[in-house]
């Protein structure tokens, strides 16, 4: 069977590619990866008018076929037909920034050498517009002798027009693919100049507002308090938005396992159900809420053009360690959760400071180990009140927060000068025009997303839920015997315990670090089960879990608990999603 | 290069925000390799207009430059190797 035709949408980063790219094929995508490297390749289907389909495939922005990224390479590659599980594209679609053209042609010249049938799309001409810039496709079809469309991607503009000539393109009969004729960068840079004021009509200055609002954000005063601004809103967002969602969740899951409990015989099967398998499922989709919200969040920065000013306003500080002001964004989002963290990391193009990134963003305080941290401090460190409004609980709470970030910040530095030594061009950035990412583009993205969670972090937290499960109900305790100490986890525990004992932990805390590989917050629950399921009294079960541990460990036995929660190995998703993000390259 | 003391000169990085020049040359030798293909591809050129927009909230670093039609963000340490000659107006 021939494969369908294969048509690359290229372009430079902020032409309004990826926007291009889902006005023409809709929902209707898929996100994978190039073999081998960690550039995400998205596709999607075009029905032609005669029924046909063509396969769509949205490069990498790209600036030239000279790479200096990782994505642009990838880019070159695929139109040259030397990426690996990737076919040579048989025709193209060049996407120009209407308002840029001096420099998008030159990279649109480059393309045209290739001698593949090609339609350039003058995308954003609205934006062009708005800043007194008068074009004249007409003079541009002459000069570049291709077909020339006018679209704005974002508003769904000129795509029937870009459709019925991808249409008419790829009825016409084709001739040859010529090599990669590879003339002079500043060559091309010039000659992109004489065409590009060919095809200007009229330029009238006017003060673009892109500029004003960036005298704003990018004030060195004010800019840094609206960043602020915009960061607490988000967390408050994260954590606010999600409650409800979450308990409605929460529902979900207890009234799932009432139903499976009445209909299953009490036994080992049953237990597999309720508490391995739909405590698993129930696990994954608790993350669901906070994740989306972020993404949401993350996706609206990079769509408006804010993200690359916030990576502006903190390079400086970034740089310090070795870092860039790109890494300040995943870095934060890792505040909420590591996983969606690190996937936001694909931004950053210099390899070295993005596996830097990835590397430490799960030492910044993840939400999940909020509820870790909120029990032992209620049960151990008294509330006191230091001064005015500020208490001894909330202050070590603090404290704990600044030694993850402590300790990112050093392990940076660390990386930056040991095995991950050099390269740090990490910001040469354009900064594009703001603009409003239509919904139904960042809906896309959060979809899309939310598949990958899903797949990697999503079956890897259910998988060791339920391994777990069966590591800690198997064998079944007899009556009279302690069940965390008879199954296969407390036996693992014990040795464990032999191990960790000279840091201060005892058996509890070797069996809590098992399930809390998972996910964090599971160490709570786990430290509840071992004492309930051990405990015969009824009161005791009541008695609350803070007061138990207070009897239960020493003061030492617990701030040791706390700094291993804060400097501990990743849990299992975090793992997995850096191994995916990196190809597992250590 | 260009002869280093000439009053009308000076490198981007010690340019006026808001004073235009035109790129007089780019010392391609400081820059690593990536660095240099980023600045080409940015549009950096002799003769090319370029005008520092907004600086960095600390340390003054790095510094948004109107290139062409474009605004892109480079650090100090690459706008060094920039010469420039500021135009009048």
């Amino acid at each position: 069977m021939n494969p369908l035709p294969l048509v690359a949408v290229a372009g430079s980063p902020n032409a309004g590619k990826s926007a291009l790219f889902n006005a023409l094929t809709g929902a209707r995508q898929k996100v994978g990866n190039y073999p081998g490297v960690t550039v995400e390749r998205h596709s999607g289907r075009l029905l032609l008018g005669d029924g046909r389909p063509v396969e769509l495939v949205d490069l990498p922005g790209a600036y030239s076929l000279d790479p200096a990224s990782l994505d642009e390479a990838v880019t070159r590659d695929v139109l040259l037909g030397k990426q690996k599980g990737e076919r040579q594209p048989d025709a193209l679609v060049i996407v120009l920034d209407a308002s840029n053209l001096d420099n998008h042609l030159r990279f649109a010249l480059q393309l045209v050498e290739l001698g593949l049938p090609t339609i350039v799309a003058l995308n954003m001409v609205d934006l062009a517009r708005r800043d007194g810039l008068e074009l004249d496709p007409k003079a541009l079809e002459r000069e570049l002798g291709l077909p020339v469309v006018e679209t704005v991607a974002v508003r769904r503009r000129g795509i029937a027009d870009l459709h019925a000539a991808i249409d008419d393109m790829l009825s016409a009969p084709r001739c040859g693919v010529h090599d990669h004729v590879k003339s002079d960068l500043l060559h091309l840079q010039r000659r992109a100049r004489e065409i590009a004021s060919a095809a200007v009509v009229n330029e009238t200055p006017v003060r673009r507002w892109t500029h004003r609002l960036d005298s704003l954000l990018l004030h060195p005063v004010v800019g840094p308090i609206i960043l602020a601004l915009v960061m607490f809103v988000m967390f408050q967002a994260v954590f606010a938005w999600s409650q409800t969602p979450v308990a409605w969740i929460a529902d979900a899951v207890a009234w799932a396992s009432g139903i499976a409990s009445d209909l299953i015989p009490a036994g080992l099967v049953r237990s597999m159900v309720v508490d391995g398998a739909i405590a698993g499922v129930g696990a994954v989709i608790t993350f669901l809420p906070q994740i989306l919200i972020l993404f949401f969040f993350i996706l609206l920065l990079e769509g408006t053009g804010y993200m690359v000013r916030a990576a502006f306003l903190m390079d400086r500080l970034m740089h310090g360690v070795g870092l860039s002001g790109r890494a300040f964004i995943p870095l934060l989002s890792s505040f909420a959760c590591a996983v969606p963290g690190i996937m936001a990391t694909r931004t950053i193009d210099n390899e070295k400071d993005r596996l830097t990134t990835i590397l430490i963003a799960p030492l910044m305080t993840c939400s999940a180990r909020l509820p870790v941290y909120t029990l032992l401090i209620s049960a151990f460190i008294p509330n006191t009140r230091l001064m005015w409004g500020v208490g001894l609980q909330g202050v070590v709470m603090f404290g704990l927060y600044i030694c993850g970030i402590a300790g990112a910040l050093l392990a940076a530095f660390v990386l930056r000068r040991g095995v991950l030594k050099g390269g740090s061009s990490g910001f040469m950035m354009e900064l594009p025009k703001y603009q409003w990412p239509p919904l139904k583009d960042v809906a896309i993205g959060i979809l899309t997303r939310a598949q990958i969670f899903l797949k990697r972090a999503g079956t890897i937290i259910l998988g060791t839920t339920i391994v777990l499960w069966a590591l800690a109900s198997i064998p079944q305790a007899a009556p009279g015997q302690k069940q965390s100490e008879v199954s296969i986890a407390g036996h693992i525990a014990s040795g464990i315990e032999t191990v960790v004992k000279p840091i201060g932990f005892n058996h509890d805390i070797a069996l809590a670090l098992l399930p809390a590989m998972a996910a964090r917050e599971v160490a709570v629950s786990a430290i509840a089960t071992v004492y309930a399921l051990d405990s015969s009294d009824e009161d005791a079960v009541e008695k609350s879990l803070a007061e138990r541990l207070r009897h239960a460990w020493p003061l030492p036995t617990a701030l040791a608990f706390l700094a291993w929660f804060v400097f501990a190995p990743q849990c299992v998703s975090t793992i997995a999603v850096t191994r995916r993000e990196t190809n597992g390259w250590k | 290069m260009n002869a280093p003391f000439d009053p009308q000169t000076s490198s981007l990085d010690q340019l006026k925000v808001g004073t235009r020049a035109r790129v007089l040359s780019i010392d391609w030798a400081a820059l690593d390799e990536a660095e240099a293909c980023r600045l080409k591809h940015f549009g950096f050129d002799e003769g090319v207009t370029v005008e520092p927009l907004h600086l960095g909230p600390f340390g003054r670093d790095p510094i948004a430059i109107r290139v062409g039609r474009m605004t892109v963000a480079i650090r100090r340490r690459q706008a060094s190797a920039i010469r420039v000659a500021p135009t009048s107006h």
